[in-house]
């Protein structure tokens, strides 16, 4: 009896894997391509750290430099260039979170699009678009980084780092990086609009501020100390800056850990899910 | 025995797309309300209604993208359920929506496919400049998707679908906001299509589109399908068609009408409506009455049953 042969051999899990890779890097050379045939996204989450470092030298650096006074950590003297050693490591945080602000747009702008409908009624390994999205991001970050690192070498930030500890510094960064790409990930899929994904990440741009990256947390009043204290961009931010500067680390590298592997791992499978929920029909 | 053969009475064919008792909600809102669907290999089914009838959603459940609340479907006799992604390997989906990258261009958007099918770079390249051809995008071909009108748009689309070469095709609406002579294009390309043993399942709000090109056409209303066969099985459902006449003025009109068993007048239009199949004999019977009672007829038209009328007739509503 001629029929159509239900070819039903289950797929190798093996075969499912090295497709998901494949797909994985088709989709990351797609997120590629964008970036670089509409860099305007990546060019503002690049300057923003970029204005807010010269802001700070600059205009408040003078001033604050020699108010970090008692609340310095040891080894630093007062003064605009003492400023910049301070504050470089809070900037290199921000070009993360300002380039993870950028990945909720783009992933937000994206969902929009109708070929993401495409994707789901073709055999495409379903992780490989939200991965192509992350390596994507991970790579704009790192551009990002390196940018606002020379920067801020160029206004006098004066790092005394071995390589060992710029390694583990770039560890450190890729970790965080990690962590807020997936959260924003996350909140670019769970956005009802492009306009709510740039907005909702807007709390992770503050969290610098409201840490030991621009003013030492002593000098904050009581409940903004306590916040201060405990929140995760104080621990990156204190362990960035001794690894570069070789103020004292002690136990925030593993705060530091803990943080971007739980925030990692919650937002992956939140996103997972987000994205795999059924769509809403048209 | 395969599960996954559908045969029809008689005929050793088999189907592509079967379904059976499909239900769709969302919400409250009741979208199919159990629906029937059979498309044997190589041959086109229109889904024909109007907007909100539920089409889009039938596409959606045949073609992975959701999941229905109850019923059962294959599709190259693969079981969405159980296998989806044996099921997308068979099928090829153009949504209504156009789904192309806008930042990329018409050819990447192509080798974008063709990686994803994992063809080896050569092909893939090859086959991009081959649909460009086939779709008249060549000169479009290296610009970006986004700056495509809404008919180029549609064929670099459906040239997507097509990479991967699938033997079962949905098409949602395909001419929706084409130009005529775009959509006649969109034609000769989806008949081309089946002449190569593609099964098609195109949803339309066209019944002319249907009439044009469907093997077979079901008549979706409100989440049900109410009815189905060849366009002209569905044309013999309706009682013949009818012969309208026209006259100069008033007194001719009240003439005619006297003399003829019409089914319907307009006195502002001057017309007469009168049954018939518009037969020869019919028609030369009808003149030689009015010539002997010496009544002047302005114009005739006959009228034949169109899917206009079926649609009318099954649904109480005007076509689209």
């Amino acid at each position: 009896m001629s029929t159509i042969t239900a070819t039903a051999s289950p797929v190798i899990t093996a075969d499912a894997r090295s497709h998901a890779f494949a797909h994985a890097r088709i989709m990351l050379r797609r997120n590629l391509k964008h970036m670089q045939r509409y860099p305007s996204l990546t060019l503002m989450v690049m300057l923003m750290p970029i204005v807010f470092l010269l802001l700070f030298v600059y205009v408040f650096g003078g001033t604050l430099g020699s108010g970090l006074g008692g609340g310095m950590p040891a080894g630093m003297h007062g003064g605009r260039s003492a400023y910049a050693d301070y504050v470089a490591p809070a900037i290199i945080l921000m070009a993360v979170v300002a380039a993870a602000q950028g990945t909720a747009i783009a992933v937000a702008q994206d969902m929009t699009e109708g070929i993401i409908a495409r994707f789901r009624t073709m055999a495409v390994a379903r992780s490989s678009v939200l991965t192509g999205h992350v390596v994507g991001a991970t790579i704009q970050t790192l551009i990002g980084v390196v940018a606002v690192t020379g920067a801020a070498l160029a206004v006098g930030f004066r790092p005394h780092a071995n390589v060992a500890e710029w390694f583990a510094a770039l560890g450190v960064i890729l970790m965080l990086t990690c962590a807020v790409t997936w959260l924003c990930v996350g909140l670019g899929l769970s956005a009802k609009s492009v306009e709510t994904a740039s907005n909702s990440p807007m709390f992770l741009m503050l969290l610098p501020f409201l840490g030991s990256g621009f003013v030492p947390t002593s000098s904050l009043p009581t409940v903004v100390r306590w916040f201060a204290e405990y929140q995760p961009f104080t621990a990156v931010n204190e362990t960035l800056r001794g690894l570069l500067t070789g103020t004292k680390i002690g136990d925030n590298l593993v705060i530091t850990i803990a943080w971007c592997v739980g925030v990692t791992l919650v937002s992956y499978v939140w996103s997972r899910r987000l994205y795999e929920r059924e769509p809403k029909a048209k | 025995m395969n599960t996954a053969t559908y045969e029809t009475a008689g005929a050793r064919t088999v189907a592509a797309i079967a379904a059976r008792g499909l239900h769709k909600s969302f919400g409250e809102k009741t979208v199919l309300d159990g629906i029937d669907l059979t498309v044997e290999q190589g041959t086109i089914l229109a889904l024909l209604g109007p907007n909100g009838a539920g089409k889009t959603t039938a596409v959606h459940l045949l073609t992975t993208y959701l999941r229905p609340d109850a019923g059962e479907i294959r599709v190259a006799g693969q079981d969405p359920e159980k296998n989806p992604q044996a099921v997308r390997r068979a099928i090829g989906v153009t949504g209504q929506f156009s789904a192309v990258d806008g930042y990329l261009t018409g050819r990447e958007n192509l080798k974008l496919m063709a990686d994803l099918h994992l063809l080896p770079a050569a092909v893939g390249r090859r086959r991009a400049a081959e649909l460009l051809e086939r779709f008249e995008l060549v000169e479009a071909g290296d610009k970006p998707a986004s700056s495509y009108s809404g008919g180029m748009k549609r064929k670099l689309d459906l040239a997507m679908t097509l990479v991967g070469d699938p033997k079962v095709i949905f098409l949602d609406e395909p001419t929706t906001g084409l130009d005529p002579r775009s959509r006649r294009t969109m034609w000769d390309i989806i008949r081309g299509l089946v002449a190569e043993g593609t099964t098609i399942l195109l949803t339309t709000q066209y019944l002319e589109e249907a009439d044009q090109l469907a093997d077979r056409v079901a008549v979706l209303d409100g989440g049900r399908i109410v009815a189905e066969g060849t366009p002209a099985e569905l044309k013999a459902r309706i009682p013949g068609g009818h012969i309208e006449l026209s006259f100069a003025d008033r007194t001719a009109l009240d003439a005619a009408a006297t003399l003829l068993d019409a089914t319907g007048r307009d006195d502002d239009a001057l017309t007469l409506q009168l049954p018939g199949d518009g037969s020869v004999s019919t028609l030369w019977t009808l003149l030689n009455r009015l010539r002997e009672a010496s009544i002047e007829v302005t114009s005739l038209a006959v009228h034949t049953p169109d899917l206009d009328d079926v649609f009318f007739a099954l649904t109480g509503r005007k076509g689209a």
